[in-house]
């Protein structure tokens, strides 16, 4: 449809990116296509031959890719991958095509085009890379442009800019987009249309403000209600409680280089970082990827170590133990992982993975094992699981594993270090379910490390927003929201996708 | 590992590698059984082409010794010196690796400034050097093939050390307070094997190639029948008796062919996604 | 770029001090006193004699001393004295290093192009039976020693067919000049440099390959495709030039190989290079010549493996930023 914005919605597995590439012939030969056609223009697409597509690809419709690093080709400057867009249609001249190039790098917002353009991949920020990606898309001014998860693989600040981008760029040029995306708040931003896929079925389609505000199919009205709100539930308060945790003073930076002939380079992780944590309190640490909230979260594990700064579990100073004691306090903090199939090691069945730690500590095998399997049980999986081995779980399932572990040795403080990034939005509700009843019928201190301001609200008591290795402020959750006080809290917080249609549900 | 055998069986390549290895190892232990007389006596006229004596099929060499045998005996050298001088090589190689991996830091920097000057000598030229000068014997010629082919095992090691030790799993057991031994032993090297496997399986392959190449040169164990030896022994006469040069290369390329079989097919086995053909 | 190569230099000067230091301690590994070693080599094994060596050679001296004066010589070339061949041993290995060069560049040259070419084609029509035939040849030159192809090589091309030379560097006793002259020499190196060459060629074409079909897989064929590029163009553009890289990490790594190549083809050619002259050393027990040939070799290696270095900088952009 012209000059419409349409977006592609579903879960993993749901068969989007498929249909992205199935418009742009793109398909591996081992797919066998069993029926159907795309028309284009009154053609069936799917009975073109190859020159056809030829013709087709890159004139007519283009694509915008979710990694923007592995799209471009490492090996060749930015300018000559966009010039080479006119070259594969046989259009203008090699020095028309370097103008042209340049012309759309400004047109999409980059700074200094001249340098972009003789820029390689590596060279340019993210952002800036997915902008030089939509500037090739639209070298030849194509009636449709494709995008696969554009903004997926980029901060949510420089999501909003990429996104306002696209938005305002198929106005300017009245395209049609097929927007692939996972992400229900990125939905309501920029669609006009929304078709919501589930194992490859489209199951509702329609207006965007039908689909988002009177779903009529169970499964969009499930997966809209599993979309964590922006409004923070009221919490208990939590005053004159011991402190779990206290990080007083941490400091880390990372040198890299600095042999014989080069100049070092530094990058600095933590930076004077002081926050504290009472008894069962979640505090969260929020901020963009390279902010150092992961950094923050290896330290206090004692991961990595600092260069300076103390960390505290009630009385003891976790950063002066070490060797045997270390291993011993080791067991008062645990921590959960971000990436559920590379948190599990392969080799071993879940139930040793569970019993291990407490082995370790001297705890009988017999006895670990026992409370492996309760454990099990706990965050809801059943006892059998015991004897099987990672690969035979999906994502949630692994992720309730990890918790098991980190449950095992009966910890004080759970860090969780972006525990529910990777897992589709209907799984992480469920586990965040699951971490929150846990937390308060055990009552741990948590330390929530997360990039995700939904998720955030949510879960937390108090938040910590970190930008460039330093916390740039600390408030308790409602306030932070309400009222934030430094500008890059607000900037964030402005950026989160989805605003204006729960506002407007609301 | 069902399923692991089965995806090796599958693989033709691999079938053919087991197939004539299992060949070559019951030559190695049974067939100088079959053949009791040493393979140095002369038992016919020399220069006896091949087919014409029965009981001689691949006829005798220029002092009337009977090829086959010697094909047989120098089976048994070039598997034993391609087995144990790989375990050599390894024994040496994953502990260093996995050490400089694991533990990084000033060490792991020594250890591979070590490797890299070892891996920077010319190998066959080294190889040389070191069977010349300790005399050669079965002793020196495994000790050279293993100072020479250990560097690419820690190499490998350190680089899946260093990848598998960030993984979060590994992480998971140190934060639960397992020791460096427990980590290394159960957490990393159980993960780290497969490549170790198949870049072993292609050493034994390099080593029966360099062992034939130092006898060829005259650097063989003066005691022992190999192949390489036969080949060098045949060189000067190869205008009038070509089978005593062409049948114990054939025997080299065999074997090593073999294990460079067995090699890819454990390689596809361990990485199935690889075996796709996809565009 | 100039400060890359300076660190480079440096780097690779700190190995060859490396490799003439093990150099020395190799000689002492000998069984049995050096100076009597020496004697061996020279023929002559009276008591005067050896003492005179000892003392011509410092070998009377301390340990320190002794690899002082080592190191000191080969910083000025002077890699020793052949007793055997009555010369000394950098002399030896000066006249006879441009055979080994002109043959390994040769082989390296031929294997590199047609290795590539042939990678190129099987992965281009992966799945066919001309990428079989490839891949089954590739995977046989592989695994066949290298003496022996030479030898197969003489058996077929100069004994049955009577083709082409299969002795030495040139013609003797036949005087050819000018152009003539380059013919003959031409000739003769078409079988050790071909023979010598199968197997990198199959190493090659196997990485070739594999590389190529990996990165096939990689997005940003996928942008290229979603271009409306033609395949063509593709392949070469994209998917060549990144599957390049690996192979020239491969090329630096193999220069060792190289050298012990040239070692076992010089022999079977009767080639008058370096390999020759090391092999010559052993059958003598010409341990001077033989650990001065050593040193030779990895210095090759050492600036074999700079050149690689600084051609991979040449290619991948990205270098620079990630040291």
């Amino acid at each position: 449809m012209p000059g419409k914005i349409l977006c592609v919605v579903g879960e993993s597995g749901s068969g989007k990116s498929m249909c992205a590439h199935a418009l742009m012939g793109l398909l591996p030969d081992t797919i066998i296509r069993e029926a159907g056609e795309i028309a284009y223009d009154g053609r069936n697409l799917l009975t073109l031959d190859d020159t056809g597509w030829l013709a087709l690809r890159g004139r007519h419709i283009a694509m915008v890719f979710q990694e923007p690093m592995t799209a471009l080709n490492p090996l060749m400057r930015v300018g000559d991958q966009i010039a080479e867009m006119f070259e594969a249609h046989n259009l203008l001249t090699p020095r028309q095509r370097k103008q042209k190039a340049l012309q759309l790098l400004r047109e999409v917002g980059l700074p200094e085009p001249e340098r972009s353009a003789r820029a390689y991949p590596h060279q340019l920020s993210g952002g800036q890379r997915q902008r030089a990606m939509i500037a090739m898309a639209l070298a030849l001014e194509p009636t449709v442009l494709v995008a696969d998860e554009p903004t997926t693989a980029l901060d949510v600040t420089t999501q909003a800019q990429i996104l306002e981008l696209i938005r305002d760029l198929q106005r300017r040029r009245n395209m049609a987009v097929m927007f692939i995306t996972h992400d229900f708040g990125v939905v309501s931003d920029i669609a006009d249309r929304v078709v919501v896929l589930q194992h490859g079925k489209v199951v509702e389609q329609g207006a965007a403000d039908d689909v988002l505000r009177r779903p009529q199919h169970a499964y969009t009205r499930a997966l809209l209600a599993a979309v964590p709100s922006m409004q923070p539930p009221p919490r208990a308060p939590l005053a004159d409680r011991a402190k779990a945790v206290e990080v007083i003073g941490l400091d880390k930076t990372y040198v890299s280089g600095g042999g014989w002939f080069q100049p070092e380079r530094r990058v600095r992780a933590a930076n004077e970082v002081n926050f504290d944590i009472l008894q069962g309190e979640t505090v969260g640490l929020v901020g963009e990827s390279g902010s150092g909230k992961s950094s923050v979260a290896r330290l206090v594990m004692r991961l990595i170590e600092p260069d300076q700064g103390t960390v505290r579990l009630g009385d003891t100073d976790f950063t002066r133990v070490a060797g045997r004691a270390l291993r011993k306090e080791r067991s008062r903090i645990q921590m959960i992982f971000q990436d559920p199939f590379a948190s599990l090691n392969p080799r071993r069945k879940v139930g040793n993975i569970i019993a291990d730690g407490p082995i370790a500590h001297g705890t009988d095998p017999a006895v670990a094992r026992q409370r492996a399997a309760e454990l099990l049980g706990l965050v809801g999986l059943n006892a059998s699981a015991m004897e099987r081995y990672p690969h035979e779980f999906s994502g949630g399932q692994r992720q309730r594993i990890g918790i098991a572990r980190a449950l095992a040795l009966e910890p004080e403080i759970i860090v969780a270090d972006e525990a529910v990034s990777a897992l589709d939005v209907s799984v992480q509700a469920q586990v965040l379910n699951l971490l929150e009843d846990l937390k308060t019928r055990l009552g741990l201190s948590m330390l929530f490390i997360t990039h995700d301001l939904r998720v955030a609200a949510q879960i937390c008591d108090r938040i910590a927003v970190m930008q460039r290795g330093a916390i740039v402020e600390l408030k308790p959750t409602a306030a932070l929201f309400s009222a934030p006080e430094h500008p890059y809290t607000s900037e964030l917080l402005a950026a989160v996708p989805g605003q204006i249609s729960s506002s407007r549900a609301a | 590992m069902s399923k692991f055998w089965r995806t090796m069986l599958r693989n033709p390549g691999g079938v053919i590698g087991l197939t004539i290895l299992l060949l070559a190892i019951a030559i190695a232990i049974f067939g100088p059984l079959l053949f009791p007389t040493s393979p140095w006596r002369m038992v016919q006229r020399p220069f006896l082409p091949p087919f014409t004596v029965p009981g001689l099929p691949l006829g005798t060499d220029a002092l009337g010794r009977d090829v086959l045998a010697g094909i047989i005996y120098g089976a048994r050298v070039s598997l034993l010196v391609g087995l144990v001088s790989t375990m050599a090589a390894l024994a040496v190689g994953i502990p260093v690796g996995a050490l400089a991996g694991y533990f990084g830091g000033k060490v792991g920097d020594a250890l591979m400034r070590f490797t890299e000057f070892f891996q920077t000598v010319p190998s066959f030229a080294l190889a040389i050097v070191l069977v010349a000068i300790l005399q050669p014997s079965i002793v020196s010629i495994v000790l050279a093939i293993a100072i020479v082919s250990w560097p690419p095992v820690a190499r490998l090691v350190r680089g899946e050390v260093l990848s598998l030790r960030t993984r979060e799993y590994v992480q998971a057991a140190i934060v639960t307070g397992q020791s460096h031994s427990w980590i290394i032993w159960r957490e990393i090297l159980p993960n780290a094997l497969s490549p170790v496997i198949v870049l072993a399986s292609l050493m034994v392959a390099t080593a029966i190639l360099l062992e034939s190449s130092l006898s060829f040169l005259g650097l063989g164990d003066p005691n022992l029948m190999s192949w390489g030896y036969m080949v060098g022994a045949g060189r000067t006469v190869i205008r009038q008796a070509w089978w005593i040069t062409v049948f114990p290369g054939i025997a080299i390329l065999l074997s090593v062919l073999a294990l460079n079989l067995i090699g890819e097919g454990l390689n596809d086995a361990f990485n199935p996604r690889l075996n796709k053909e996809g565009r | 770029m100039l400060s890359f190569i300076a660190q480079r230099l440096a780097k690779a000067v700190v190995v060859l001090l490396a490799i003439v230091v093990f150099n020395f301690m190799l000689i002492r590994m000998a069984p049995g006193d050096p100076a009597m070693v020496m004697a061996g080599e020279a023929g002559a094994s009276d008591q005067i004699f050896v003492t005179q060596l000892r003392e011509k050679f410092g070998l009377d001296q301390p340990l320190p001393v002794q690899l002082y004066r080592y190191v000191k010589g080969i910083v000025t070339l002077d890699l020793g004295f052949s007793f055997r061949q009555q010369m000394p041993v950098a002399k030896l290995i000066a006249d006879r290093l441009p055979a080994t060069l002109l043959l390994t560049v040769t082989a390296f040259v031929i294997s590199l192009l047609l290795g590539v070419l042939f990678g190129t084609l099987a992965a281009r029509f992966a799945g066919t039976w001309a990428d079989t035939a490839i891949t089954i040849l590739a995977l046989i030159f592989y695994a066949t020693p290298l003496f022996w192809v030479a030898l197969m090589a003489i058996l077929l091309f100069s004994v049955a067919m009577d083709w082409l030379p299969s002795f030495g560097y040139e013609t003797v006793g036949a005087n050819y000049t000018g152009f003539a002259h380059v013919l003959d020499v031409g000739a003769h190196l078409i079988l050790p440099a071909t023979t010598m060459g199968l197997f990198f060629m199959a190493t090659y074409a196997r990485m070739t390959r594999a590389s190529m079909l990996e990165v096939k897989r990689h997005d940003f064929v996928k942008t290229a495709r979603a271009k409306g590029l033609r395949d063509a163009v593709i392949q070469r553009r994209h998917v060549l030039r990144n599957a390049l890289l690996p192979v020239v990490t491969l090329a630096g790594l193999q220069a060792g190989t190289l050298v012990g190549g040239a070692v076992l083809t010089e022999t079977v050619f009767a080639w008058p290079g370096i390999g020759r002259l090391m092999y010559e050393a052993l059958l003598q027990r010409d341990y001077n010549l033989l650990l001065g040939v050593f040193v030779v070799c990895s210095a090759m290696v050492l600036a074999f493996n700079l050149i690689t270095d600084l051609i991979y900088r040449a290619v991948d952009p990205r270098i620079e930023f990630a040291s």
